[in-house]
């Protein structure tokens, strides 16, 4: 707490009131405070996770040996489809989109996002998204493609249901809600950082969420056009993937994968940005090499764009462009070795306290290079013809998503949890937590690189005995369940330091950055004054640097307390530039979002007046939402 | 302060002050939803390159399109735009019937173009189910349609917004906003114009 708090505790009180989400029914639909926000995309990602998981579970009691029938070969198909969707659409990202919505304006020194109103709306969408394409199980007509969903076998004439109707319509509308989280992001960046965190001070989950939003803004549009061009095909008998009639299937491939492939970096660098920040804080030190990492976050971003061949090498492309995406596949590991060779250093010239959340992080670094080492692999081009669509690249992106992306979040859950909600988690729980799901996932998924070079292809429902296949899947199912008891042990660990953990102090892993210098969990307004940043650890000045006179200032300055106000900076230097007013609760987001809910029902089911009437009430929502309510707020 | 003699700062050329790195955060929004809408259009036009490139039979299948309808709109668009910035101008000098006129013309141009679309959609003799041609150019005109008609409800409520005053010099983000995003519009239609119009006549 910073002394003007103490000092002025009628200034305390102006600035809670004109924060504070009001209580009830209504203040809960209409509030735009980041805090809540975030919260609740972490529990809606995690409730995806764990959908995710009891239809891999589903899929993994079926492989357990040969010949088995559980599931029928269609509802198997429908079952790894729904998986791949909701573990890289509505978990991945989303999650990570919660964790940079509640700690952004905590890291940065700011009171919330530059457009809380727009983030509000990036929650609802995401929420309605996530139950329109779960719709699709109601219905009983689950997207049966796989996750990429490729055309011909997406076009109405192998696929009549409606499935891929649900799968096209679900990922536009998400993409919404992805997009406009991402405008958010950078808008967030180049205004509201606190004065004098210029660049080379942000943290680095900063730079990773950066890289990831603007990379959403260029690859987005690309699975747009795939999606519209998809549900063009199927409802209104266009011929975009129709060989027949000029068509191609080849341009669905091309598009998904210029979006894809960002994409599988847009869920691992903000991830990756977490470790950064977390691992020093356990090594008792600065990050190594600071700026190459973000160099390396940002190069990361752009060669992103240059690979996606790399996903299609057997569909007889010319070998001259094969030689390219294959080279510049490998190029990409660069930066990514860069950021390892930074964290293994920062382990080894720190001084290690072990916690549960440095387990988490130092057990991602052996994943990381495990899934990037057989991704180097898949990346030259022969050895791709003999694995593509093999277990083996199932073993490589599972190494990926789920070392690169659930090992950090579940390791940041043990470190931000107790700032998020007050209360520690259970350290000892957590190290069983660890344990059991390192263990149970290589058990798991490495098995998978056997079985694949054993010539097991994916995406089958069963396999006959005597192939060498059934001790690794026996294997690979006894890993995976075990990797899911440990999901489990994480959440009886939260639920019970909900109820019994230890109170949080302000800074209980004694972190340098700002979010630690406010309470456990944060009051409404976050900081009771805006700080003034003088270095990159504002915590750790006292001993990283003695005898330097600039120190950070967290209780000097104006409380900004008439009115709901933040502090404006300038893009690069982080200069003080404007008293900048901010939108307060609104309903109009959620109207917005319903609207939109409407706009893609009435395209799922063929009624243009709903559609119609929707796509009105949405022009509607968003004048009311920009008019201005008061003189004041005339921009 | 290091003071210079007096002879040598009167020799040196005078500069430009630098406009400071602030920007209103609706102002960077509005860049950045340009930016990826303009994304969605490269990738749209990449698409009808990529099946031109493979197409076996000739293409277009028709021949190049007719320019009679379609280079006299494209002028009416780009004529838009230039009526549009002298709205922002105005609006930066807070000339509040400069800035209502300008943007009223503007809309009765947008209404033009698409009128004039229409005209040339129900020239054509092909439909959006013909072949992967007609679905390119109906998807690709018609989301570019799309896209001036959500520019023409910006321009209406940001004119309705200025008849009531709602704009000062300094305080009339709605109008640059509107302005930016209806200049897109236009540079779009360019790219799409020498994509469908103009690049089956050079090749």
């Amino acid at each position: 707490m910073s002394a003007t708090v103490l000092s002025h505790p009628e200034a305390v009180e102006r600035l809670t009131r004109e924060w504070e989400t009001p209580p009830g029914i209504l203040g809960a639909l209409g509030t735009v405070d980041h805090k809540l926000i975030g919260k609740r995309y972490l529990v809606t990602a995690f409730v995806f996770l764990v959908l995710g998981g009891l239809e891999a579970a589903a899929m993994r009691a079926q492989l357990a040996g040969p010949n088995r029938r559980l599931l029928s070969p269609e509802l198997y198909n429908q079952i790894f489809t729904m998986h791949g969707v909701t573990m890289i659409f509505l978990y991945a990202a989303p999650v990570l989109s919660g964790f940079a919505n509640y700690l952004w304006p905590l890291l940065i020194g700011a009171r919330d996002m530059a457009l809380p109103r727009l983030n509000a709306l990036s929650y609802w969408v995401f929420l309605f998204a996530g139950l329109f394409i779960y719709a699709s199980v109601l219905a009983g007509q689950m997207p049966d493609g796989g996750w990429f969903s490729y055309a011909p076998l997406s076009e109405r004439v192998a696929s009549p249901g409606l499935g891929p109707d649900f799968y096209a319509l679900g990922l536009l509308f998400l993409g919404i809600s992805t997009t406009a989280g991402a405008v958010n992001f950078v808008v967030t960046f180049f205004t509201l950082r606190a004065p004098g965190m210029s660049l080379n001070r942000v943290p680095i989950l900063l730079w990773g969420s950066l890289s990831t939003a603007v990379m959403v803004i260029f690859a987005m549009p690309a699975l747009t056009v795939a999606c519209v061009f998809l549900y063009f095909d199927r409802r209104l008998g266009m011929h975009f993937f129709d060989a027949v009639a000029g068509g191609h299937p080849l341009l669905w491939q091309h598009l998904f994968w210029m979006f894809g492939h960002p994409w599988v970096y847009i869920v691992v660098l903000p991830a990756m940005g977490i470790v950064s920040d977390i691992l020093p804080v356990f090594c008792r030190r600065p990050l190594v090499g600071y700026t190459y990492v973000v160099m390396a976050t940002i190069a990361t971003a752009i060669l992103g764009f240059g690979v996606w061949v790399h996903h299609m090498f057997s569909t007889g492309l010319p070998s001259v462009a094969m030689s390219f995406f294959s080279a510049a596949s490998m190029v990409i590991a660069i930066p990514s070795g860069v950021t390892v060779l930074a964290w293994v250093a920062t382990i080894w010239f720190g001084r290690v306290v072990s916690s549960t959340a440095f387990l988490f992080m130092a057990g991602f670094v052996v994943l990381f290079v495990m899934g990037g080492v057989s991704g180097v692999m898949t990346a030259a081009v022969p050895f791709d013809w003999q694995l593509t669509d093999s277990y083996f690249v199932v073993a490589h992106l599972h190494y990926v998503l789920v070392g690169i992306n659930v090992f950090p979040v579940i390791g940041a859950s043990y470190f931000w949890a107790p700032k998020m909600t007050g209360r520690m988690l259970s350290e000892r729980l957590g190290r069983w937590n660890f344990w059991v799901m390192f263990v149970g996932f290589n058990l798991g998924f490495f098995p998978m690189h056997i079985a694949g070079l054993l010539g097991m292809p994916r995406r089958i429902y069963t396999y006959p005995a005597g192939l060498g296949w059934d001790t690794v899947n026996l294997v690979t199912t006894i890993g995976a369940y075990l990797f899911a008891v440990g999901v489990l042990l994480f959440v009886i660990n939260l639920v019970w330091s909900l109820r019994r953990g230890a109170q949080a102090s302000p800074n209980p892993w004694d972190s340098p950055t700002l979010e630690w210098s406010v309470s456990s969990p944060p009051p409404p307004y976050n900081f009771a004054v805006i700080p003034v940043v003088r270095s990159r650890h504002p915590l750790w000045e006292d001993r990283l640097h003695p005898d330097d006179p600039a120190r950070t200032d967290l209780s000097a300055g104006s409380p900004l307390d008439e009115g709901r106000l933040t502090l404006q900076t300038s893009a690069l230097d982080a200069e003080p530039a404007e008293v900048l007013p901010m939108p307060g609760d609104s309903l109009w987001p959620l109207a917005l979002a319903l609207s939109l809910s409407g706009c893609f029902t009435g395209l799922l089911v063929g009624n243009p007046i709903l559609t119609g009437l929707s796509a009105t009430l949405l022009v509607v929502s968003v004048t009311g939402w920009l008019w201005p309510e008061t003189r004041e707020q005339l921009p | 302060m290091t003071t210079y003699p007096l002879p040598e700062t009167a020799r040196k050329p005078p500069v430009v002050a630098e406009a400071a790195d602030v920007r209103p955060p609706g102002r960077w929004a509005m860049i950045l939803v340009v930016a990826t809408e303009a994304a969605f259009f490269a990738y749209l036009l990449f698409s009808y390159y990529y099946l031109a490139s493979m197409a076996r039979e000739p293409w277009p299948p028709d021949g190049p399109l007719r320019l009679h309808l379609s280079l006299p709109n494209t002028i009416v668009l780009l004529a838009s735009s230039a009526t549009a910035q002298w709205a922002e101008w105005s609006a930066r000098r807070g000339n509040r019937s400069a800035v209502l006129s300008g943007l009223l013309v503007t809309l009765l141009l947008g209404i033009a173009f698409l009128v004039v679309q229409g005209l040339e959609y129900s020239e054509q003799r092909f439909g959006p189910t013909t072949d992967a041609y007609g679905s390119l150019f109906f998807t690709i005109t018609g989301f570019h349609g799309a896209h001036v008609l959500v520019g023409l409800i910006m321009l209406a409520v940001v004119s309705t917004r200025a008849a009531m005053g709602h704009f000062q010099p300094g305080r009339h983000l709605a109008v640059s906003n509107a302005v930016l995003y209806w200049h897109f519009v236009d540079a779009v239609w360019l790219a799409v114009f020498i994509t469908l119009y103009l690049s089956p006549r050079l090749i």
